[in-house]
């Protein structure tokens, strides 16, 4: 089983090769007998007896995260879809994209995708499962980018990105959840803890990011609005992506983690009713689309709504209903894609008002056309798959429960299908009759060639033959799909007719005012101009997307100004706001005047020498009188040290002061003079507070650090052992160059360094003539 | 004395921020000075200024004012002038290429 999910991948490396001989062969060629074996390796599982496999492997055990497999009923399902129409759409875009066409990138994502598909509906790893679940947004995102050349393909491609991410990042935190929750990332062990899941005050949290990730990738009302701009890809990737098995990946999750949910109402409540406005709002706004493939898209949304309303209803009827609709609505969708590629292809247009008549012109495509669009609308022939589904959906519908809302479910859902008749009418009738104007289309139309034609018409064999004989798979496959959602044994007869009960009214109500609909559509169409209106989520979007830019512009832009004083000010302040508040919160000040020194007189003169020549540098505005200010206020640090008998210190501030202060002088004779200040009074009050309170905040620090001693300094080793250990009398050499010798080594560093740096400064400069 | 000491550094230190936050280049270097001076002063205040016999070994004395703070001052002492000269040639440099020591007007490109 793990090669069926990794041999794509690894295929995928010798595309760029292959595709080098597209002189000769198209790629997809060899391409297509990839997913065919696939789908021929698990036919073969398919029976009545069929029972669950695992598979596993370690991958990174310490963290619990091993590649573990599980196929069940609901993975075959899907992967018989995944390989099956993927094995269609290859041979397919063989016929549909020319040689001319990169097809190296084309197959090579394409197959990237079909083994992240697979991975998805065979992990039984949560994350393993994540990992794949965003390989498939990835690859759809390059799919839909396809023709990058173009700005509208480009824009789908990010939009598709930016939403299925938002959910996949938000489905990685339920998965976190739960397995905080858990201990385990298996998902059947979760299944065999549900009760620990139930009780935990995570539960609505873990349901709701998970149904986020679900509903984004399913184009779950509000989040569909990447989906009709996901039609930029080319038609091969619309019909397998966003028809047939991608945009089912949220339905898979939501179907996959129900046996864990189904003990919580709110998890029904809240599928049902995104499924149920999902379906109607998708279906009333597909009749609104010109382009076909945005009618297809539409009303692709509509049918996944329809398909995780009846995962809502979550009974037996409803979850086999739901099953049978994923496997009909990939026959008949996929079918109707590949016509609208076609259309597109032999037409250059995709626009319905240009379109009209084709059916004289293109008989098979009409008639493939024909079975795709009335099996969709679910119009009740025997040899309709859609209609049995539509059918078992309106049962569903029935009977959830006594209280308002559950009554209004089964009006809701023939509204929906009301507006599904009327698009499918639309589509057939608007594209294939009508008035011709072949003079208006691009391109002289005429019937597809056969090579295109054929994996349309297998996928109509298969709604046909659904349609003929409903219950042809039902006891080896649906039943063990459905089995693995509910739990229990699910197992159901389709009969076309059993008596004129209520969900066949239903459907004839459906027919009978589709028609009305259908013949006035062009009396109503005015009401869009008032439900949606200018209403629209594509608005929501591109002012999401577009504000948060500016918004993050104009805020840097507020506070990067690019002036250094600004930056200061911004610094100081904050650590003047955080300390003094830090400060007063902890009670941190504290004030003792135990161990003081004394004062003295020739201190305090010194000081308030100090402090004077302090302020007078701001009021200086001569260059020689700063620099004296400023040397007044060194040699006073140096007569402190002489006071308080630090000899060492003393003598080398006084020569240092003295070198600087002869720097200072040899540098501002070069410098412009010192100017007043022309700051506005606010600016300079502003500074003053900032300083002041700088100022007023060392000193409280100061203060508190000393009054509260926690520790004996250590102060007495270094005198007891000066002479000791080190040899010598004079304690602070003895430190500087013996106990503490690695400080003073890199102190010569910096000298030696700032010493280069100034002759650099000073000898080498641009040679302006040079240039 | 402490007390004292404290607010002389909380004062070299308000002034020394409000000269770096104009915007002469030369005020700016001013300030960085002071904020040294500040810095050496809350150093050694922190040391106590209890006097003892300066930290030379001497028989039959006892008590010594603490040696560690003066090495520590020392080493920032050397440290901070390699800085207040570096910074002053760069200033020097600055105004002569730009022509302008307005910190203000050294705003470097709009894209960078």
């Amino acid at each position: 089983m793990i090669f069926a999910v990794l041999i794509p991948l690894l295929i995928a490396c010798f595309i760029p090769a292959l595709s080098k001989l597209k002189e000769k062969l198209h790629t997809g060629i060899f391409v297509f007998f990839i997913p065919f074996l696939i789908f021929l390796y698990f036919v073969s599982f398919i029976g009545n007896d069929f029972t669950p496999i695992r598979e596993q492997y370690s991958w990174i055990p310490s963290l619990g995260i091993n590649f573990d497999l599980y196929l069940d009923g609901l993975s075959l399902l899907f992967v018989l879809l995944i390989s099956g129409i993927g094995s269609l759409v290859v041979l397919y875009s063989i016929y549909y994209l020319s040689k001319s066409e990169r097809l190296g990138h084309f197959y090579v994502y394409l197959l990237m995708f079909m083994s992240a598909m697979l991975g998805v509906v065979l992990s039984d790893n949560i994350f393993v499962l994540y990992t794949f679940w965003e390989l498939t947004s990835i690859s759809s995102f390059l799919l839909i980018g396809y023709w990058h050349f173009k700005e509208r393909s480009r824009y789908g491609a990010l939009k598709s990105m930016l939403i299925t991410v938002f959910g996949g990042l938000s489905m990685l935190g339920g998965f976190i959840l739960l397995y905080v929750v858990t201990g385990t990332t298996s998902i059947q062990q979760m299944i065999g803890q549900v009760d620990l899941i139930l009780n935990s005050t995570y539960l609505p949290l873990i349901l709701g990011f998970i149904l986020l990730g679900a509903f984004t990738k399913s184009a779950q009302f509000p989040f569909h609005i990447w989906l009709p701009d996901a039609m930029e890809a080319p038609t091969p990737v619309s019909a397998y992506l966003h028809s047939a098995t991608m945009v089912k990946a949220g339905l898979f999750l939501v179907a996959r983690f129900s046996p864990i949910f189904s003990g919580y109402e709110g998890f029904f409540i809240v599928v049902s009713v995104f499924g149920i406005v999902t379906l109607c709002w998708g279906a009333y706004m597909s009749v609104r689309q010109t382009d076909l493939k945005a009618i297809l898209a539409f009303s692709t949304i509509s049918q996944l709504g329809m398909i995780m309303a009846m995962l809502g209803f979550g009974t037996k009827a409803a979850v086999f209903a739901a099953v049978f609709h994923i496997l009909n609505h990939a026959t008949f969708k996929g079918s109707l894609f590949m016509v609208a590629g076609i259309v597109d292809h032999e037409t250059g247009t995709r626009d319905i008002r240009k379109l009209g008549g084709l059916a004289t012109l293109m008989p098979i495509t009409a008639t493939l056309a024909i079975f795709g669009t009335f099996s969709m609308a679910g119009v009740p022939f025997p040899f309709l798959n859609g209609y049995y589904s539509k059918e078992l959906f309106f049962g569903s519908t029935l009977g959830l429960g006594s209280d308002f809302w559950s009554q209004a479910i089964p009006y809701l859902a023939v509204l929906g299908s009301i507006f599904t008749f009327v698009y499918s009418m639309y589509l057939f009738f608007g594209t294939f009759t009508g008035k011709k104007q072949f003079d208006q289309l691009p391109k002289k139309p005429h019937e597809a060639p056969i090579g295109m034609l054929i994996s349309p018409m297998i996928l109509v064999v298969g709604v046909v033959i659904f349609g003929l004989f409903p219950n042809i798979v039902n006891a080896s496959f649906l039943q063990h799909a459905a089995t693995a959602i509910n739990s229990t044994v699910v197992y159901k007869e389709i009969t076309f007719w059993h008596g004129f009960i209520t969900p066949f009214k239903m459907s004839l109500a459906v027919v009978g005012f589709g028609t009305v609909l259908f013949l006035t559509r062009k009396k109503w169409q005015p009401v869009y101009q008032v439900l949606p209106g200018k209403v629209s989520f594509n608005h929501v979007y591109d002012a999401i997307v577009n504000k948060i830019g500016n918004v993050a512009n104009r805020i840097t832009n507020y506070y990067m100004t690019g002036s250094l004083k600004t930056y200061m000010s911004l610094i100081l302040g904050t650590t003047l706001i955080v300390s003094l508040l830090f400060m007063y919160l902890t009670n941190g000040f504290a004030f003792n005047t135990d161990q003081l020194a004394e004062v003295s007189f020739i201190e305090v003169a010194v000081v308030l020498i100090m402090i004077v020549a302090a302020i007078a540098t701001i009021y200086m505005n001569h260059n020689v009188a700063a620099i004296l200010v400023v040397g007044v206020v060194g040699f006073g640090v140096a007569i402190l040290f002489v006071i308080y008998r630090a000899p060492d210190i003393a003598l080398t501030q006084l020569v240092i002061e003295t070198i600087t202060v002869a720097l200072f002088l040899l540098c501002f004779y070069h410098l412009p003079k010192l100017r007043k200040s022309t700051d506005s009074a606010k600016t300079k009050i502003m500074n003053a507070t900032i300083s002041i309170g700088f100022g007023a905040l060392v000193t409280l620090v100061a203060i508190s650090a000393h009054s509260s001693r926690w520790f004996e300094s250590i102060a007495d080793y270094f005198v007891e052992n000066s002479k000791k250990l080190g040899g010598g009398d004079n304690i602070v050499n003895v430190i500087l160059v013996d106990f503490r010798g690695l400080d003073t080594l890199f102190e010569i560093s910096v000298l030696g360094i700032a010493a280069l740096a100034i002759v650099g400064l000073i000898k080498y400069r641009k040679n302006k003539e040079a240039e | 004395m402490e007390i004292i000491t404290s607010i002389l550094a909380g004062i070299l230190f308000a002034t020394a921020i409000y000269n770096m936050l104009q915007k002469q280049l030369l005020r700016i270097v001013i300030g960085t000075a002071l904020l040294s001076h500040g810095a050496h002063i809350l150093i050694f205040t922190m040391g106590r200024l209890k006097t003892g016999q300066p930290p030379i070994l001497i028989d039959g004395i006892e008590s010594y004012t603490d040696p560690l703070p003066q090495a520590l001052i020392l080493t920032s002492i050397v440290i901070s002038f390699g800085v207040t000269s570096l910074l002053l040639v760069l200033a020097y440099r600055s105004t002569q290429e730009n022509g302008t020591d307005n910190m203000e007007q050294l705003r470097g490109n709009e894209n960078e």
